[in-house]
């Protein structure tokens, strides 16, 4: 099962740019501005708007984001940009800021 | 304080039909909600006939927000917040739009067990080493008392919010302690019913007892076969069934519609003495249940014109109608009307008491007795304690007064409830 999952990856990978390595080096800011802010919308209570959304906005302060909400926040960049968070990376991440801060830099170890 | 306490909203989540209207028109004709489960053939279970709702997605669309639907794998909530909303709406009540919690109204909303499918998702991904990729919602969706606090957070409410469990005697107690709780002058309105989820990880186990007719695989509208002589064991079901119970002061006052009161009823339990056990009742038990229930509702057992009983459909099913007929003293043609719904719903196990109240209150309304499926050749044990035509084989034409309508579950325990039209 392992070598077929390892085997349609490997096809793939020839077929086309892997979405993978476009997100590593040539995702644009903005581009990856627009997947967070596409991720954390849904967690918006009623009395805010997506427009509310800014580069500084706390998520919990000014988004009025459920704390419980971070953790999902949290899986949900990681399966977007497929990376993975650290227990110290959740606790730092208090605004959009600092997520697109923590993406850059997960990003950049890989 | 000894308020009257009467029902103005019902809701229903049924195998046979989701809202009123399906479930009311199903129940007339005896159409049945009881299918061939290919998941279960495939899983080699022996029984693979059961009870599901049809939900459609849309329709789950209008209950759940969007980020409430996200990683939503617990059908019982699906279920519960359906029936437990439509039953809210049916009895003319808006959901709180103040600061402040409707501290006059409370919700009693049993489960069996809750979100087993999100449970076991949460499984593998522990056994994986993985348990930080759960999500906040592993925990609301599986404990208990998820149904009521989904419930609770949607409708604002300020005063007991809980969830009551005792196996398939469930939604019948939760009505019971909400008849008390605004009797004794607690709460106003009280939001009550109970759910159970579906799929193969809540039927398994009734399965592996042996308890689950077998034969009728390629014919599942026939597979539950209440009081017949062909009875071969109960079909399991799930769904939600609740109902909005309301002082009849407060309910006046609202100009709210009234489907039927509350008399009285009684929760107890056999102690798995004598005869009864883990899975058997104690019939002492049972009868005294009865009793107190139509001496609390400060009613005669002459007054009863329509039973719904529990009925399962398996070999116990001559010793609840005998034990029906010794707590009343009434029996041949002096027994009243009874009616099983278990027919063409299934056993619904958590829910099979809500799903079951709603259907009996819903007697009143329509002015009928529901009709017994798959009963054709009545077992000859129940054949020699009460007369055939006490038991209708289509859906008659009657006006009912006083109906009583009792649940017994594992781990031996009761509940009987009394309801008059109002």
């Amino acid at each position: 099962m392992l070598m077929l999952v390892l085997f349609l990856k490997n096809t793939n990978y020839q077929k086309r740019i892997p979405k993978g390595i476009l997100n590593d080096f040539n995702m644009l800011k903005e581009e990856k501005y627009k997947k967070l802010k596409d991720i954390v919308k849904i967690y918006l209570p009623e009395d805010v708007a997506v427009k509310d959304i800014e580069q500084n906005s706390h998520f919990m302060n000014d988004l009025n984001i459920n704390s419980a909400n971070l953790v999902d926040i949290v899986l949900d960049v990681e399966d977007a940009f497929d990376i993975r968070l650290e227990n110290e990376d959740m606790e730092k991440m208090q605004t959009v800021n600092d997520a697109m801060a923590i993406i850059d830099a997960k990003l950049a170890q890989d | 304080m000894n308020r009257r306490v009467v029902i103005t909203g019902l809701g229903v989540c049924a195998p046979n039909g989701v809202g009123l209207t399906d479930f009311t028109n199903a129940l007339l004709e005896g159409k049945s909600g009881l299918r061939y489960q290919p998941n279960l053939e495939q899983l080699g279970f022996g029984c693979q006939v059961a009870g599901e709702p049809f939900v459609a997605d849309k329709t789950i669309d209008n209950y759940f927000t969007p980020l409430e639907r996200r990683g939503l794998n617990a059908t019982g909530i699906v279920y519960g917040v359906i029936a437990g909303l439509d039953a809210w709406i049916d009895a003319g009540l808006d959901k709180n739009n103040t600061d402040e919690p409707s501290w006059d109204r409370g919700i009693i909303f049993g489960t069996g067990i809750l979100g087993v499918d999100k449970f076991r998702e949460a499984i593998h991904l522990i056994d994986d080493g993985n348990v930080r990729r759960l999500g906040s919602t592993s925990v609301i969706q599986t404990m208990a008392s998820g149904i009521s606090a989904y419930l609770g957070g949607i409708l604002g409410c300020g005063n007991q919010v809980t969830t009551n469990s005792a196996a398939c005697t469930t939604g019948t107690e939760g009505i019971i302690m909400a008849y008390e709780r605004i009797r004794q002058g607690k709460a106003d309105i009280m939001l009550t019913g109970s759910c159970s989820d579906s799929g193969p990880y809540v039927w398994g186990g009734f399965d592996a007892m042996r308890i689950l007719p077998r034969g009728y695989n390629d014919n599942p509208t026939e597979a539950s076969r209440p009081m017949s002589a062909t009875a071969a064991g109960f079909v399991p079901g799930s769904g939600a069934g609740a109902l909005v119970l309301e002082s009849l002061e407060s309910a006046q006052k609202r100009g709210a519609n009234i489907y039927a009161e509350v008399l009285g009823g009684e929760n107890n339990s056999g102690g798995q003495m004598g005869e009864g056990s883990m899975t058997a009742p104690n019939s002492m038990a049972v009868q005294r249940c009865i009793r107190n229930a139509i001496a609390n509702s400060g009613i005669e057992a002459a007054d009863i014109d329509v039973i719904n009983g529990h009925l399962t459909a398996t070999t116990k099913d001559a010793l609840e109608i005998e034990n029906w007929t010794k707590a009343l003293s009434r029996k041949q043609d002096d027994f009243p009307y009874i009616n099983s719904f278990k027919g063409s719903v299934g056993h619904c196990l958590a829910a099979a008491g809500s799903i079951e109240c709603v259907a009996t209150v819903l007697q009143f309304k329509e002015q009928v007795v529901f009709k017994n499926v798959n009963c054709d050749e009545i077992n000859p044990e129940i054949s020699k304690l009460i007369s055939e035509a006490n038991i209708p084989r289509q859906t008659i034409k009657y006006a009912p007064k006083v109906i009583a309508k009792a649940s017994f579950g594992f781990g031996d325990v009761n509940a009987c409830i009394i309801f008059k039209k109002y």
